[in-house]
């Protein structure tokens, strides 16, 4: 990956009439990286991949594309390669004929269309379906001819839009390995928008966590895994999600108070940022708890057990707040067990209750 | 009683059934009667239709309507029968059937894809216009023409049926094309389509069902005007419609009612053509496009 941009969205606008989507947002995507645009529906990320790509346009800014104003551009002429959600396959015409599509309006001579065709029916395994229609493939073949009908064009910038939204678990597992192995083999830069966090954290170089239009946090999967930059981050990202208790810190004792019970969090790397009485949330990930008892300990019940074959998920609560940890497969608590907890402070995140951002 | 339910449901012939299939033969029956009656008295030779019970079938076929009517019957001062009208009908309607259909498909395309500035009002100016009788932009339609110079000839007849099967074909086209995906058509923008090479390329191949509705639409709508006709064409251009009106419409001699009836049968005979082939497209068509949306 080199340090020059290969994507530059300056301070773009985006309105649908009198509803502002985008507002003033900025972006560099660097040459070759994955960069994953992550949030729930309705956060903008799909309005701002189709600014990128120039089927909106903006109300104002400007998008740059290896060093080139691209903003008035047509889609065609910004040297992209997009994979939608629905596959976009064109039903009437063959494989062959939908990956060569954009080479033939291009006006690329035959052999060099064949070669090409080849090659990316070879890299994507699609050799035998080549004569077939869209209509004759199953979802994974499609989702395979789509990606490669945006490989054939030479892109040098790909857009996916929630690719993989439409296969089911399996399939979906399988193309984003493909996927990844493809940004590897090709180092394209390329721009992924998705709402499922697992696609985001094993694809990303770098992930623009968004909410209203608004980018929350831009940063490498772990430091947004390790470090989220505020509470929604923190909650969005992770499953099961961060475990949450509204506290108030005692600076005298370096404790957080929650209802009748206290933890020490001593140990948390930004507690000089803490005052006297600070409001806080006190964010906590589910595999961050232990179940050990010791000085800091806090006791509670197990209320339901959870197993998923290669972990388990036990569910408990402090003072009303449900709390889940993620304990080894073959862990074995039974419903009502007594159980001691303490936390790994120094994995927490502890957010201030009014700003929401974490300290 | 003590049948186990198992596997497939028996199936009972209700009374609700029963009446069900009364009504259904019934009203097939009332539509049927006036054919029946079209095409044994066009059968009959005119001492039979006179003498005899308009129902009965006859005694002896007689085929002398039917040439009759094809190709002598008087249409007030020429008798050559409906030939020369058949011929004009399908000189009028097939132009007007083509640049309809084309037009429509390439507007719905426009409004359904490209949403410009204003897309939404052209687009209830088109709903506007569709609801409109055509009667009443007749008049100020024939001046237009005459100071176009068109008026009373066959292009001003295509001009004319083309102009007022626009509206609702559009309506049609872009409903039918607003329920394709738009990611389709972004796609092709991306791969490198325009809007002429999208709309040749990728959304003509998809139109088929569609295409199908409107030129079954329009077909039997231009076929089946005597109106439009008999005020734009002009003498020489005259539909089978309004040379049909002529024969039946006989001022002096006798009427002749099995050469009326064949005639009928005659100028109906592509319309109905038409429905028998296409009846499956057409359903599915107003199914997909006409309705929804």
């Amino acid at each position: 990956m080199s340090m020059k941009n290969s994507v530059e969205v300056k301070n773009i606008s985006f309105s649908y009439g009198k509803t502002e989507i985008l507002n003033d947002l900025s972006l560099d995507i660097k040459e070759g990286e994955f960069m994953v645009l992550l949030g729930p529906s309705g956060c903008g990320k799909t309005t701002l991949l189709n600014c990128i790509a120039g089927l909106l346009d903006l109300t104002d800014g400007q998008i740059w594309i290896e060093d080139d104003n691209v903003t008035w551009k047509e889609p065609k002429d910004r040297h992209i390669g997009m994979v939608f959600q629905s596959y976009a396959l064109y039903p009437s015409m063959t494989v062959e004929k939908n990956l060569s599509f954009g080479l033939r309006m291009m006006g690329t001579a035959k052999d060099l269309i064949n070669e090409k065709i080849k090659k990316a029916a070879n890299l994507l395994q699609i050799n035998e379906l080549l004569k077939r229609k869209p209509s004759q493939l199953s979802g994974g073949q499609r989702q395979r001819v789509a990606i490669g009908r945006a490989l054939v064009r030479d892109a040098k910038v790909f857009l996916f839009d929630e690719p993989l939204s439409n296969l089911d678990a399996k399939l979906r597992a399988e193309l984003r390995y493909e996927i990844k192995k493809l940004h590897r083999d090709l180092s394209n830069t390329m721009i992924y928008v998705t709402h499922d966090q697992i696609e985001a954290m094993t694809l990303a170089d770098r992930i623009s966590v968004m909410k209203d239009g608004l980018i929350q946090q831009l940063d490498t999967p772990k430091q947004i895994y390790n470090k989220p930059a505020n509470l929604f981050v923190a909650g969005f990202i992770g499953s099961p999600s961060m475990n949450f208790l509204k506290a108030n810190f005692d600076k005298s004792s370096q404790k957080i108070i929650v209802g009748k019970k206290q933890i020490d969090i001593s140990k948390y790397e930004n507690i000089n940022n803490l005052m006297n009485d600070h409001e806080v949330i006190f964010g906590i990930r589910p595999e961050n708890i232990n179940i050990e008892k010791n000085e800091n300990s806090i006791n509670c019940k197990v209320e339901l057990v959870e197993p998923m074959g290669a972990d388990t998920l036990v569910w408990t609560s402090i003072e009303g707040y449900p709390i889940s940890i993620r304990l080894e497969g073959n862990s074995n608590f039974n419903l009502n067990d007594e159980i001691s907890i303490s936390f790994d402070i120094n994995k927490s995140s502890i957010f201030d209750r009014n700003s929401e951002e974490r300290i | 009683m003590s049948t186990i339910p198992k596997g497939p449901r028996p199936k009972h012939l209700t009374v609700g059934r029963i009446g069900l299939y009364c009504f259904i033969i019934m009203c097939a029956l009332f539509f049927l009667m006036p054919l029946y009656v079209m095409i044994i008295t066009s059968l009959k030779d005119m001492d039979e239709i006179r003498a005899a019970n308009i129902l009965n079938l006859p005694k002896e076929l007689s085929f002398y309507a039917w040439p009759k009517a094809w190709s002598q019957a008087c249409t007030g001062f020429v008798c050559e029968g409906l030939k020369p009208g058949f011929f004009n009908s399908i000189k009028i309607t097939v132009p007007s059937v083509i640049v309809s259909v084309a037009l429509s498909a390439l507007n719905g395309y426009a409004l359904a894809f490209w949403r410009f500035k204003g897309a939404y009002f052209f687009f209830g100016l088109c709903m506007f216009g569709a609801f409109i009788p055509y009667q009443v932009m007749v008049y100020p339609l024939l001046k237009i023409e005459d100071f176009l110079g068109i008026y009373s000839s066959l292009p001003g007849i295509i001009l004319v049926h083309t102009i007022f099967g626009m509206p609702i074909l559009t309506l049609i086209f872009r409903n039918f094309y607003s329920s394709l995906p738009i990611d389709l058509f972004k796609a092709a923008r991306i791969d490198g389509g325009n809007f002429i090479k999208i709309f040749f390329y990728v959304i003509i191949p998809m139109s088929t069902p569609i295409t199908i509705v409107a030129v079954i639409l329009q077909v039997t709508g231009i076929w089946n005007d005597f109106l439009l006709g008999l005020v734009f064409a002009g003498r020489d251009n005259q539909p089978m419609t309004v040379q049909l009106n002529n024969i039946v419409q006989v001022d002096y001699g006798v009427a002749e009612y099995n050469v009326d009836m064949s005639a009928t049968i005659l100028t109906s005979l592509v319309p109905l053509f038409v429905y028998f082939i296409s009846g499956r497209w057409f359903v599915r068509g107003i199914a997909a496009g006409a309705i929804k949306g």
